[in-house]
């Protein structure tokens, strides 16, 4: 199959395909300007008398309960990212599908990690045709050498979401790997051997698709509370040894930074949002997953207790230091939309002002509202930043696919965006003339935050108003790029890339806001 | 250019720079001077995409300027910065025997033209160990009163020849943003060699001598920094021994450079057979000896570092007893001490206002065009008058002071 689009220009100047895996493309308008119409998608009517009235709907295998969901060549199948690297769940899916001699599948995962590389067999073998959703590791690597055969589509949280409610993507199967289910398919995330937290990121699957299966390695009794999952929406139940290893959802990206710089940089962010007026009582914030968030969420506790002022409510990726904000009184509630690490897991079973939240309350763009503009103050990373404020959070300088969007792009709609980020790594410059992928618009990018200082973005005059009288050393954002330059000894080459788009990076409203070239 | 086939076996005469998969911002390179054929450059590099036709050029153009016609040679690089590639490359060549052909030296930084006022602040010194060049760029940020590259203690001796270069490029072409641009030199004859490839290019405002026992071993220094022909060069000797602090005396005076004086405690302590011990009262009679040489020769007496950087509240505790035995500074070994030091060496509220009342009482006399201060019925000597402006400049770098002070009150 080639991939020879035809390009538009969007609204952020980025040449885009106005075609995408057969379906149209609709090159991004600007913010807020695109307005669908219609009617949400619809999954096949079912009835009772096609389901076991004993409620019992387990099958043997996930073998077996693929084969009854009549899976078929093409079809899409959507998995999950509750364990973070510590899935066992997708892999066996697609195994599974090998099995009974299934080809050309999209998978559709809500992200994908470094332990699912052995999708790479199966894209080589035939079974997986592209994959919808974040491309980490070898799976970037290989959609960028252009040997994936469908494009990559990359979309965020929110963007899943709205892709599925939206009908973009019909779900033809959705595979929920279960910490704790019951026969009926009533599933949730919080307890179990391999409690993980939440399953948000499956229930937009389980209300949409036109079948779902739950698999759990902890089998209770009738009913299983609370039920994340309704098992009203489940066809079928399959019991396995292990679905994940909940250790490894702290993966990486969820330990404190050690580094005198990062720490820098986390302490520049947390004076900002204390300087700037940000910091007062009932605030809210959020900041990610990543060691320098993770700090910037110490500092700023320091400083709340300093200044006698509590949060209304913090959104998590909950962790240990979220927890203990909400343990010693801090904040109230955490709206929790994934757990970071175990203290989280256990605060949400144990602790009724810990929210667990799905793409739908929190990010979904076309919804009636989100929580994610409700808060005062997100703390993002971005592997690059521009003169525009434009932010990358998918591809490095070299072109190749490497992180997912994750909530990235919806949280940009928070009051007070910040991007905390090193102003170049290891002689890879971060700020830059203008980002290699633009999935961010400057207009929602208010402060970069770097080792070197602040940079509000001009079209927040109030904040730069705000920081006067503030030692917070703040620095124009070309000057900062200048001397990242002379540290780095000038600007970096540009990658060299095909013309063949090999991903496109969809807006939080569906629209594609840019694309990824294939690396020579 | 010939890119050559991999030649990871290849043994290279010449080589410098750490090795394999694990090096950020430095590199490895190997050079052997050929018979013919030009150069021959293989380079393999984490930062290929961005900066692999910088790499190539800076590295065939330094080969010319090094003096090399003809050379096989291998970079592999972990994102060095160009400062310590162009030092790497020359330690390379250096090291094959072949002399080298001129100075080939990276952009100079404007701060490497000026030389440091001899009773600026001194509070804190980080220590960045000599041949670790990742660590040099970002040091300015933590705000140090001074960085120290370091080739003496953090380098191995048999890295002693390619670390003096890094640093020399470092102190010539690095932005420390404004701190003291320091350097610990060998002892002996090593330390000289050290200040020979040092002192030439600039970039230096001060030396630290190790291990000194002698004033004759200041004398020699200041007699080659003026044959080398620097005149502004600040010296501040460490002692380190028991001889060297019982002739702390006789080493505070032995030289005009001398700003300061210090003592390292790991050493003194093993001369001695003694633990160190947290409470360091081991140590406080040389503590002290060495605050009453450097008050008698007019020199700041600055204190050893406090070697468990994990630990704040044991680094605040042991600055403040610092101060107040007299010690005006504290080495620093992370970033992250610094602003524990600075909070430490922080002014007192008391101090602040006493200091804030008699640079009123300057002031209006100053306006007044009367030469003498008074403060109530006080008068107050010149040098109380700068110890009150020093202070209230102090206080006001730590926050406990708004710039416009004088006029909001």
């Amino acid at each position: 199959m080639t991939i020879t689009a035809e390009l538009a220009r969007n609204a952020v100047g980025r040449d885009v395909p106005l075609e995408i895996n057969g379906r149209e493309g609709v090159p991004f308008r600007g913010v807020g300007q695109y307005r669908p119409d219609g009617a949400k998608h619809g999954p096949p009517i079912r009835s009772c008398a096609d389901y076991p009235a004993s409620g019992d709907k387990r099958v043997a295998s996930l073998r077996e309960a693929l084969e009854r969901c009549g899976l078929r060549d093409g079809m899409t199948i959507g998995t999950h990212h509750h364990f973070r690297n510590g899935d066992l769940v997708a892999n066996e899916v697609f195994d599974a599908a090998a099995q009974l001699g299934a080809r050309d599948v999209r998978w559709f995962p809500s992200a994908s990690f470094p332990c699912h590389e052995p999708m790479v067999g199966h894209m080589e073998s035939g079974v997986i045709h592209h994959i919808e959703g974040s491309l980490n590791g070898p799976l970037g690597d290989y959609a960028s050498r252009g040997k994936m055969r469908g494009m990559a589509v990359l979309r965020s949280h929110g963007g899943r979401w709205q892709a599925i409610q939206d009908g973009e993507v019909k779900v033809d199967i959705a595979v929920i790997a279960a910490p704790t289910a019951d026969c009926f398919g009533n599933a949730t995330g919080d307890r179990g051997p391999s409690a993980c937290g939440l399953l948000g990121f499956a229930l937009a699957d389980s209300m949409y698709a036109d079948h779902v299966i739950v698999v759990t390695d902890n089998l209770v009794p009738f009913p299983c509370l609370p039920w994340q999952i309704q098992g009203n929406n489940v066809d079928f139940v399959v019991e396995v040894e292990r679905v994940g290893v909940p250790e490894k959802i702290v993966s990486g990206t969820t330990v404190v930074t050690k580094s005198p710089d990062r720490l820098l940089i986390a302490e520049y962010a947390a004076r900002f949002v204390r300087d700037s007026g940000i910091l007062r009582d009932g605030f809210s914030f959020q900041s990610g997953a990543g060691g320098t968030s993770l700090a910037f969420g110490i500092y700023l506790k320091e400083m709340m207790l300093e200044a006698g002022v509590t949060a209304s409510f913090v959104r998590g990726g909950s962790n240990q230091y979220l927890v203990e904000m909400l343990e010693e009184g801090l904040t109230p509630y955490i709206l929790d939309g994934q757990t970071f690490d175990l203290d989280g897991v256990r605060s949400m079973r144990e602790n009724a002002g810990h929210q667990n939240t799905s793409p739908f309350t929190s990010y979904n763009y076309h919804g009636k509202g989100n929580f994610a503009s409700l808060v005062d103050a997100c703390i993002l990373g971005a592997t690059e930043v521009d003169l525009d404020f434009n932010a990358n959070v998918v591809t490095h300088t070299d072109g190749r696919l490497l992180h997912g969007i994750g909530g990235w792009q919806n949280c940009l709609t928070a009051k007070c965006t910040i991007l905390a980020v090193p102003s170049f790594r290891n002689r890879i410059p971060v700020v830059l003339d203008r980002v290699t992928t633009v999935c961010g618009p400057g207009e929602l990018v208010d402060v970069v935050v770097t080792e070197r200082g602040v940079s509000i973005n001009p079209r927040r005059p109030d904040l730069i108003e705000a920081m006067r009288g503030s030692d917070v050393p703040l620095i124009e954002i070309q000057d900062l790029k200048r001397e990242v330059e002379r540290i780095c000894g000038g600007p970096p080459q540009r990658a060299a890339t095909g013309d063949r788009v090999v991903a496109a990076i969809q807006w939080v409203d569906g629209t594609t806001i840019d694309c990824v070239r294939q690396v020579s | 250019m010939i890119e050559a086939d991999s030649k990871t076996a290849h043994e290279y005469p010449g080589a410098a720079g750490p090795r394999g998969r694990e090096v950020r911002s430095d590199c490895w390179i190997g050079v052997e001077p050929t018979a013919s054929g030009g150069f021959e450059l293989e380079v393999s590099s984490t930062v290929e995409p961005y900066y692999g036709l910088a790499i190539r050029e800076l590295v065939l153009e330094g080969a010319a300027k090094l003096g090399l016609e003809h050379a096989r040679i291998r970079v592999e690089d972990g994102g060095a910065y160009p400062f310590a590639l162009m030092a790497r490359l020359e330690a390379a060549v250096k090291r094959t025997g072949h002399s080298i052909g001129g100075a080939w030296m990276p952009e100079q930084h404007p701060d490497a033209r000026t030389s440091s006022a001899r009773d600026r602040r001194r509070r804190s010194r980080l220590y960045l160990p000599g041949d670790q060049p990742k660590l040099f760029v970002n040091a300015g940020l933590h705000r140090p009163d001074g960085v120290i590259l370091d080739l003496e203690d953090s380098v191995a001796p048999s890295d002693k020849d390619a670390a003096r270069v890094v640093v020399r490029n470092a102190l010539h072409a690095v932005d420390f943003m404004g701190a003291e641009r320091m350097v610990r030199i060998n002892q002996g004859e090593l330390g000289l060699e050290d200040l020979r490839e040092l002192v030439p290019h600039g970039g230096v405002h001060l030396v630290l001598l190790p291990k000194v026992e002698d004033p004759e071993e200041v004398r020699t220094v200041d007699r080659l920094l003026s044959e080398l022909g620097d005149e502004q060069i600040a010296l501040m000797p460490i002692l380190e021994s028991a001889r060297g602090v019982l002739a702390a005396q006789a080493i505070a005076a032995a030289s005009g450079r001398n700003v300061a004086l210090t003592i390292g405690l790991e050493d003194y302590t093993a001369d001695l057979g003694i633990a160190k011990t947290d409470a360091g009262s081991e140590s406080l009679w040389a503590r002290s000896m060495v605050v009453h040489a450097a008050r008698a020769a007019g020199l700041q007496a600055i204190d050893s570092v406090y070697s468990d950087f994990a630990d704040e509240v044991g680094l605040l505790a042991s600055v403040r007893e610092a101060k107040s035995i007299g010690f005006e500074g504290k080495g620093c070994i992370h970033p992250r001490q610094i602003a524990v030091v600075h909070d430490g060496f922080a002014p007192e509220a008391i101090e602040v206002e006493k200091a804030c009342r008699i640079v009123r009482a300057f002031r209006a006399a100053e306006a007044e065009g009367r030469g003498v201060v008074s403060l109530g019925t006080k008068m107050i000597d010149p040098p109380v008058v700068k110890r009150a402006l020093a202070t209230v400049a102090l206080a006001i770098d730590c926050g406990q002071l708004a710039r416009d002070w004088e006029e909001t009150e």
